[in-house]
């Protein structure tokens, strides 16, 4: 600073050390609203004292002490890109018309922005939503049961309560008592199970099984058949499992298959590549695994961020629409324990957790939800509403929060 | 001002060579790296610090340590609130997405008081945000803030509602209100607190600005949904002379989500990917909106809106956040919520191996393994917690693999599950010698048998089914 002052005195610039010490600190601003006063300057750059930035700052630096006096316009120019890559469209359900029996069809995915960029451009098709049916008794949180105890044990009033009372856009039919370990249900039992469903509802719907790679593919099989036409997504096709075969009877008979792998984004490549041979992309919906809130969620978060910006900039083997497990938020036991009265009512904070858990990834680029509970759902589609509603913020509204006076 | 792609450049952008270049070159070793090239590689990914370079501190290198500085600027402005161990740091984010390096700083969360409350409330409130704390898997999860807004309009009742609060808390300050007088009471009854000013707008910029720089304290500009108007602001207080800025571009509910969305996350790209300086500031939501809003519905309702808000807020970039509803239940997920998306996405996924003890493990007492792939250990671990049994688990150290994968990818062999058994010194703590291990690893089960003389018991497939497991099947 001390040779600066000496550089400045010899070049017979008298500038404050305020100024000095302001021109300091703002270096990095751009201001262009100013008429140059040149003829020093121009002496002083010469010593090549100062960076460009500074000197730009110099035609600012009014009279009295650099404080303007007048608002400084700089227009916000939206930061909008293009990407080379779209999320392909994968279309659910069959209506008679598309050789099925649903009332309509509903497509996921298409987008070409990251999720939510209105400023870019609108969302193509917005996020839906399939609830949980249960085809038997099984444990569930307080939180949840209360809401679904008279259906308990009957899928097809349930797949009912989801769509008519809950506002489910689809169901997701999940046939646990096919596990070699609980009932060991037939592929016959849960055929009839899915028909008495597909009766019930008309709406799109997801064929989940037991987790079990050798059963599921034999009961998958027999769905895909015993259905061909109704565009099922069948959830899911995994790695453990006979992925050929699976991918066949998928084709031949027109439905769509859940790609899921265990988080982990080569995995879910490698698994897309194996169904590519029998499988067009449109008939592929992937799944990179949801964990709870609190167990995971970063790493699923992240997961499913960087798959659908990868998608979007070209990685077609990511370029899918994105199903999420989002009932594993209530894996996580803050969701369904009883806690100290602080932390109460669970009632409330259960299905919160599974908001929360949703929300997030709808941020992630998550196109299907698979839920649980009806005030998660109705949050997440009220929310989903909200984004692509196109509708602009009240500002005015929403200004007094200052002042607000509560209770 | 879209044209000035220059600037601060993202992490991504920066490259160790770039950095090297400006050190000494000397590979002195005195910051305890090997050498130049070697500190500068970890200082881009940001694991030491550039004063660690002592050579560098020197008067003759004083233009190169400008010059780095400047180069690892991150592109969002970090700011200070508060003063002391409990002050708060805003922003700083190097990256606009979490993958490509952590994301520093936590969103700040602050629970608001008014200046018309009695002062029961007032400091129960007080009590209530300084109390908050969740033990979550080894962090202490706490609230940071207490935002005092002036709702009386009056400067008096203002000042004395500060000063209440200064006397009761440590915790920074948020001071909200337009009325530059009365922002003026609440500054003298804290003066040297640092409170975060809130805030400055297109008719009160100039005195706030005095304020702010009269006061030593950070300032919010606020232009709601109007991000010309936010930046013009910005650059006025810039030039006037104060640096340490907030972005407020307005939160709104309903209908507004999409604009209060869209906002952040183009002032966010702007500043990391643009190099907008201009935008490279953190950035405020106010959650508690909501309440604006209330309409008829119940108490329950708006805290439940105002926390689905507040999460969507915390993963689309918020700094700091202004919250109403001080409940546990809604403010559980989002505290969770904010440690989870602030983690380092590094971090390998993977937990330290070794023995974990649940409840009050005994001699008899059921001993299980599991892998250290941090999601499976910590779902297997929640299971036996919510079993509420006694129990030893053996974390084997499989590079995280899970259990599947690892027994297929031979990162989860039987001599590491009995190098485990003997490394943890758990035939020590236990009288039998019965491992339940994973229904997923029942291949390797007899292998394990042979190598460690422990009978195996084969578990469920899927922890959820360990507490019942434990009753039904295990004896000592």
């Amino acid at each position: 600073m001390a040779d600066k002052k000496k550089k400045d005195e010899d070049l017979g610039v008298n500038f404050s050390p305020d100024l000095l010490e302001l021109l300091a600190k703002f270096k990095e601003i751009e201001l262009e609203d100013f008429e140059m006063e040149v003829k020093d300057l121009e002496l002083w750059l010469q010593s090549g004292a100062l960076p460009r930035q500074v000197m730009s700052q110099l035609k600012v630096a009014p009279a009295l002490k650099g404080k303007p006096t007048e608002l400084l316009q700089a227009p916000f120019m939206p930061p909008v890109e293009t990407y080379p890559g779209k999320i392909v469209e994968v279309k659910l359900g069959a209506t008679k018309g598309e050789g099925g029996t649903r009332g309509r069809s509903i497509t996921i995915g298409g987008e070409t922005s990251p999720p939510f960029y209105t400023f870019e451009r609108p969302v193509v098709h917005p996020p839906v939503v399939t609830l949980d049916v249960f085809d038997m008794e099984l444990p569930l949180s307080k939180a949840v049961k209360m809401h679904v105890k008279e259906v308990i044990g009957d899928p097809a009033a349930w797949a009912k309560l989801a769509v008519e009372k809950f506002g489910a856009d689809m169901v997701t039919i999940h046939l646990i008592s096919i596990d070699p370990l609980l009932k060991d249900a037939t592929p016959k039992d849960a055929v009839k199970t899915v028909e008495e469903v597909l009766q019930a509802v008309d709406v799109p719907l997801v064929i989940g099984g037991c987790g079990d790679p050798v059963k599921d593919t034999a009961v998958f099989a027999e769905i895909a058949e015993t259905f061909a036409g109704e565009r099922f997504l069948i959830s899911s096709i995994t790695q453990d499992m006979d992925v050929e075969r699976c991918a066949k009877f998928v084709k031949k008979n027109g439905h769509v298959a859940l790609s899921f792998t265990p988080m982990d984004l080569n995995l879910a490549r490698e698994l897309n590549r194996r169904l590519y041979d029998f499988l067009g992309n449109e008939d592929i919906v992937m799944d990179l695994t949801t964990a709870a809130l609190g167990y995971g969620l970063d790493y699923a978060f992240t997961n499913m961020e960087r798959a659908r910006l990868g998608g979007l900039m070209g990685d077609v083997e990511l370029a899918h629409p994105m199903s999420s497990g989002t009932t594993n938020a209530w894996a996580a036991r803050e969701a369904w324990l009883k806690m100290s009265p602080e932390w109460e009512p669970r009632e409330l904070r259960g299905p919160l957790w599974e908001v929360t858990t949703a929300l997030t990834l709808l941020l992630a680029g998550v196109d299907l939800f698979m839920m649980m509970h009806p005030a998660a759902v109705k949050t997440l589609k009220e929310v989903t509403a909200q984004l692509v509603s196109g509708k602009k913020a009240d500002a005015c509204k929403f200004l007094d929060w200052v002042s607000l006076k509560t209770e | 001002m879209s044209e000035k792609k220059k600037g601060k450049a993202g992490v991504k952008e920066l490259s160790p060579i770039d950095v090297y270049k400006a050190l000494p070159k000397i590979n002195c070793k005195e910051c305890g790296e090997e050498n130049c090239m070697a500190f500068a590689t970890k200082i881009v990914n940001r694991e030491v610090r550039l004063d660690q370079c002592a050579p560098l501190l020197k008067k003759e290198n004083e233009k190169a340590y400008n010059q780095l500085k400047d180069m690892l600027k991150p592109p969002v402005k970090e700011v200070v609130v508060g003063e002391g161990e409990k002050a708060v740091k805003l922003g700083g984010k190097l990256v606009m997405y979490r993958h490509e390096f952590t994301y520093t700083n936590p969103t700040a969360i602050a629970i608001d008081v008014t200046d018309e409350m009695s002062e029961e409330e007032l400091l129960s409130r007080i009590k209530k945000t300084e109390g908050f704390s969740y033990e979550y898997i080894g962090y202490t999860l706490k609230l940071d803030m207490v935002a005092v807004r002036c709702t009386s309009g009056e400067p008096e009742k203002f000042k004395a509602a500060v000063k209440k609060v200064v006397e009761n808390t440590k915790l920074p300050l948020i001071l909200c209100t337009s009325n530059v007088n009365v922002a003026e009471a609440g500054l003298m009854a804290a003066p040297k607190a640092k409170p975060l000013l809130y805030a400055a707008n297109m008719d009160n910029w100039r005195d706030m600005a005095e304020l702010a720089l009269m006061y030593h304290c950070p300032l919010v500009v606020s232009a709601p949904n109007d991000l010309s108007m936010l930046v013009s602001l910005v650059k006025t207080l810039l030039a006037y002379g104060v640096e340490d800025l907030v972005l407020d571009p307005g939160t709104f509910v309903g209908d507004g989500l999409a604009d209060t969305l869209n906002n952040f996350t183009m002032l966010r790209r702007a500043a990391c990917k643009g190099g907008e300086e201009l935008a490279g500031f953190p950035l405020m939501g106010v959650p508690m909106v909501a309440w604006v809003d209330k309409g008829e519905a119940a108490d329950e309702v708006v805290k439940w809106r105002e926390a689905y808000s507040a999460a969507m807020l915390i993963v689309r970039y918020a700094d700091v956040l202004v919250m109403h509803g001080a409940d546990g239940w809604s403010l559980l997920p989002n505290t969770v919520l904010r440690q989870n998306i602030y983690t380092d996405p590094r971090k390998p996924v993977a937990v330290e191996p070794g023995l974990k003890e649940f409840g009050t493990p005994n001699e008899n007492s059921p001993v299980l393994f599991t892998t250290n792939f941090a999601l499976t250990y910590y779902t297997v671990a929640s299971d036996i917690e919510n079993s509420k049994t006694s129990a030893y688990l053996i974390v084997v150290e499989t590079e995280g693999s899970a259990v599947d994968s690892g027994v297929a990818g031979r990162k989860l062999t039987a001599e590491k599950v009995a190098d485990a058994i003997k490394e943890t010194g758990i035939e020590n703590k236990v009288k039998h010698r019965k491992i339940i291990i994973p229904g997923k690893a029942s291949r390797i089960s007899g292998e394990i048998e042979e190598l460690s003389g422990w009978k195996v018991q084969v578990g469920p497939r899927d922890s959820s089914e360990i507490p019942k497991y434990i009753i039904d099947k295990w004896q000592p």
